[in-house]
């Protein structure tokens, strides 16, 4: 009996979104809330097909698509395994939730702007999503520069100071992507395949050489900037700081995490194949850790609450990236926790920023001052997010701070088991001192107050209520959309 | 097996923080969902005894949190001791905290409730979890419920209380989850278990030690042991009822019962002493014993000084558990009960006194026993029980702590304990004395600050007469701990 192959759902994942973007700004050019709900839709159907597939994904092993029929490792190959799927899912969740606040109407901005920010704001979501289910490694540099692209136009249209963060942030992310490029050239050059499943068993002849060991250095260090690890992050407070406030829930929510998903595949599913990479890891974890705490530190030195949240997902995407570093069952299965315990609790936090922000017109912690009295809701989701992020039970956050601990104790890496309970503590003074400010100081004075529409407050109550659920329901989490991930025992 | 009464006896007070959030307006019908679930709880509770009592522990596992880790609650001897003590004293401190909030026209009353309803949920929480990850859940959410009611005063004096309070809670919780995590590495998925899992999991003694000391600087925070109780007298600047039921009972008793517990059912007293380290706690809990006491004699302020009187008798606890003995055991674990209903009761009297006069220093208080009979009655009786006078609660622990140091080998402890007692009277008779013989002499008149300021301490110093006289009225105090220590020793 012949089944049709779930496999040619695939690339729909990463076409929806691109081919929305191009027809989004024709409608746009008719009727901008036509355009506008045609590209909520197309987010829904995405966030629907990346859910109904995982359970297929799951149970009955990774699904295939190869790209006009040709096979790989000539052709280009989509996988959609666990772990693909849950990234997928997770886009495609975030692009979906942050929408409709990142393409409501601004009085500030003409028409045409509103219509190309909707095109970008698609386009950013196809590529992400590709870098995803991609298996191929040139194929992943397309979609990052497609990604990088658009998230540069992005933060650029949010304002003056936007266009400058934007800048810097596309010179650096230039000269990551050329990173990239570069050592993959040297990886091409030695092994004559781009597909990584391919490259994994041609890599072990030639793991030693330099080329080899330059071409994943460059590669990585690529990725390293593109996830804004210390000292790489420099693109990222002002970048994060400028861009318009709708889309960062999106922004911050899953950005960062794809290129570590990216540094997971490159590691463990081309690297690590081919052979042992212990030396490569403890650096990686020495720098994961590094990002931890410079991140966090930097975090307690900034008064806008924007930086703060920008510096502390350089210490967070740290945790990812020291949880792959450790390396074992209990690490990996962590990191992938944390990547989506992590999204939503920084989107939480961000998507409430907003809300505060445009009501108070700033975003440094004194303007914030009483905030509780006037949106409780709001500052409840904040509140929960910080807990989380914080790392205390019942919010998400611990739970995947338990994993990523556990793995540190059973690897008996006590100076980053240090890190993880520091950094806890660290993210506890730079959180509570917004929560003091929101909850326990008076307004300084009666400032003008704006109302803030549903659209952006929605993410918000979405997340705050998902970060609990993730946390209580973890073991239910782990056996339906975060793979356990087992690590093969190294010698 | 799966009793859902333990459920509903942490939920009930839980939920109960809905209704009172949403009756904001109407103090009265919020008060009454206050004393609806403190009744409910009290009730459910009575009836878990009875079925312990019949020989039948209540057991309950709920969902996984983790991997081998369930969200599991037990009700054995000993956690029903600390359960019964919080449940009863929740009703009395409800009556006394409309007294008290009312009085005082305090504001942010109905955030003060429903933080104290979150608070009660995680005390009993801690008193039946099952497993260690179960407890520190309940740990950290008691740590962050509390810190509103630390804040309540939102003025930078409160504020500072609050950030001290964090930052030793948050650093000992840090430290406490390492230590599970590393005890859950040796034996993986243990739980509480009398006499200890520890003991066959094939460590070195050097790892146990430290895990032992990660442990005792998790729980030794709450536990006010010196040098690590620096929060609780910063934490007197709560409202009076905060100080009562919270410092004086759940949270301190939380540290002390987790001390109980560690030593009891994670090390065992036996491991405990192969390894060298029931001395060292032994002699953390003397030092802080005698240096509570002294400085308690230093302080003028009341509740100062009733704050360090707690630091000096939770360690009579910390020394009982140490010990090990099963006398030892026993008068720790009642005196987890016996040291509650005395120090509530000396709380509630400092604050009734300050609502009725504004009173705080010891000196301002010549006279005040002739004025308020009633509440310096209750007050005499509280001090004459601390300090272990025959007839009185506090005898009982007293006795059986001082047995069980000359059955364990350590009758130096004993020299401990009776200077303590001397030093007990130094402290608490000079209070007594200047309120009931000193001032301007005058008729006895009844000069209360209304019943439900007076009547609280009055019943919990009967109960403290009643507990001390028959240490096994109603609540089965005696036989419990006796259970609990014998179970614990394999007597």
């Amino acid at each position: 009996m012949h089944i049709p192959s779930l496999g040619w759902w695939l690339p729909w994942l990463v076409l929806a979104p691109l081919g929305g973007a191009m027809v989004s700004p024709i409608l746009a050019a008719r009727s901008l809330k036509a355009s506008r709900w045609f590209g909520a839709l197309v987010l829904l159907g995405n966030f629907l097909l990346a859910v109904g597939l995982t359970p297929f994904a799951w149970n009955q092993g990774p699904l295939h698509y190869k790209f006009g029929g040709w096979a790989p490792p000539w052709g280009i190959e989509y996988v959609l395994d666990p772990v693909s799927a849950m990234m997928a899912t997770l886009v495609a969740f975030f692009a979906l939730i942050a929408y409709p606040g990142a393409t409501l109407p601004r009085e500030d901005q003409p028409q045409s702007n509103a219509a190309s920010f909707q095109a970008l704001y698609l386009l950013l979501s196809a590529g992400l999503i590709g870098i995803v289910l991609t298996g191929d490694l040139f194929n992943l540099y397309v979609f990052l520069e497609i990604s990088s692209l658009s998230a540069y136009a992005l933060v650029a249209s949010g304002g003056d100071r936007g266009k400058v963060a934007a800048f810097r942030y596309l010179i650096i992310g230039s000269v990551a992507a050329t990173f990239w490029v570069l050592g993959l050239g040297y990886l091409y050059a030695l092994t004559g395949t781009l597909n990584m499943a391919d490259m994994a068993t041609r890599l072990p002849g030639v793991l030693g050489s330099r080329a080899a060991v330059a071409g994943l250095s460059f590669m990585v260090i690529g990725l390293l900037i593109k996830m804004a690890l210390f000292p790489l992050h420099g693109w990222q407070p002002d970048a994060y700081s400028y861009a318009p406030a709708g889309a960062m829930p999106f922004i911050s929510g899953v950005m960062a995490k794809v290129s570590a998903y990216a540094l997971y595949r490159l590691l463990y599913d081309v690297f690590l194949k081919a052979g042992p990479a212990a030396n490569a890891l403890e650096l990686l974890s020495w720098a994961a850790a590094l990002s931890i705490l410079a991140g966090s530190v930097l975090a307690l030195g900034q008064r806008d609450v924007r930086r703060m949240l920008a510096y502390s997902s350089v210490a967070q995407i740290g945790y990812v990236i020291l949880g792959m570093g450790i390396g074992n069952s209990f690490a990996l299965t962590g990191a992938f926790l944390h990547i989506a315990n992590h999204a939503l609790m920084k989107g939480c936090a961000f998507a409430a920023l907003g809300a505060f922000t445009a009501r108070t017109g700033s975003s440094d912690v004194r303007a914030l001052a009483g905030v509780a009295k006037i949106m409780p809701w709001t500052a409840a989701a904040f509140t929960i997010a910080a807990l989380g992020i914080i790392g205390l039970p019942p919010m998400a956050g611990f739970f995947s701070k338990y994993y990523l601990l556990r793995g540190a104790v059973t690897a008996q890496a006590w100076p980053f088991v240090a890190t993880f309970a520091i950094s806890s503590l660290l993210s506890a003074i730079y959180f509570f001192r917004v929560i003091e400010s929101l909850y326990l100081k008076e307004p300084e004075q009666t400032q003008q107050t704006h109302a803030v529409p549903g659209t952006l407050l929605m993410p918000a109550m979405v997340l705050a209520g998902l970060i609990i659920v993730f946390g209580v329901f973890n073991q239910r989490v782990i056996e339906n959309f975060v793979p356990v991930i087992i690590a093969e025992e190294k010698s | 097996m799966n009793d859902q009464r333990l459920l509903w006896a942490i939920l009930v007070s839980l939920i109960a923080v809905v209704p009172i959030l949403l009756s904001d307006k109407r103090p009265n019908l919020r008060e009454s969902w206050t004393f609806i679930a403190a009744f409910l709880k009290f009730g459910i509770i009575i009836t878990l005894l009875s079925d312990l009592l019949a020989g039948v522990t209540p057991e309950l596992v709920l969902l996984e949190i983790a991997p081998g880790y369930a969200l599991h609650l037990k009700a054995d001897p000993a956690g029903m001791v600390f359960a019964l003590l919080a449940s009863t004293l929740w009703i009395v401190t409800s009556l006394y905290s409309i007294g008290y909030m009312r009085g005082g026209k305090y504001p942010h009353q109905t955030g003060f409730f429903a933080s104290f309803a979150v608070c009660v949920s995680s005390a009993i929480g801690i008193a039946f979890s099952a497993n260690p990850l179960t407890f520190f859940v309940f740990f950290e959410i008691l740590t962050i419920a509390t810190y509103p009611l630390v804040v309540h005063n939102r003025n930078g004096e409160a504020i500072d209380g609050g950030r001290k309070y964090l930052a030793y809670t948050l650093i000992a919780g840090q430290c406490l989850l390492v230590a599970l995590i590393w005890s859950g590495v040796l034996v993986p998925g243990a739980s509480f278990t009398p006499g200890g899992f520890l003991a066959g999991s094939g460590a070195s003694e050097t790892t146990l030690r430290i895990i032992f000391l990660l442990f005792m600087l998790g729980i030794g925070v709450k536990a006010g042991i010196m040098p690590l109780h620096g929060w609780l007298p910063a934490a007197m600047v709560a409202p009076t009822p905060v100080s009562a039921l919270l410092h004086a009972v759940a949270v301190v008793k939380a540290g002390a019962f987790g001390c109980v517990r560690v030593v009891g059912f994670v090390f065992g007293p036996e491991l405990l002493r192969s390894i060298g380290m029931d001395w060292v706690l032994a002699s953390f809990a003397a030092a802080t014993i005698l240096g509570g006491s002294l400085r308690a004699l230093g302080e003028t302020n009341l509740k100062k000084r009733l704050a360090y009187s707690t630091v000096s008798q939770l360690s009579y606890i910390v020394l009982g558990a140490a010990l090990g003995s099963p006398a030892a055991l026993a008068g720790a674990i009642f005196h987890i009960a016996a040291h509650g209903f005395m120090k509530i009761t000396l709380f509630f009297c400092a604050g009734s006194i300050y609502t009725r006069t504004h009173f705080t220093e010891i000196g301002q208080l010549a006279g005040i026993g002739r004025r308020m009979p009633m509440t310096m009655g209750a007050f005499t009786i509280g001090a004459l029980g601390l300090a272990g006078t025959p007839l009185m609660a506090g005898f009982v622990s007293k006795w059986n702590i001082g047995l069980g140091a000359i059955h364990s080998g350590h009758e130096i402890f004993v020299a401990v304990l009776v200077i303590s007692a001397f030093l007990n009277f130094a402290y608490f008779f000079p209070i007594v004395y200047t309120a009931f013989f000193e001032g301007e002499p005058s008729e006895f008149k009844f000069d209360e600050a209304g019943y439900a300021l007076w009547l609280p301490p009055t019943l919990t110093a009967l109960a403290s007469l009643v507990i001390g006289i028959f240490p096994d009225w109603f609540w089965s105090f005696y036989t419990l701990a006796w259970t609990a220590a014998k179970s614990v020793t394999g007597l």
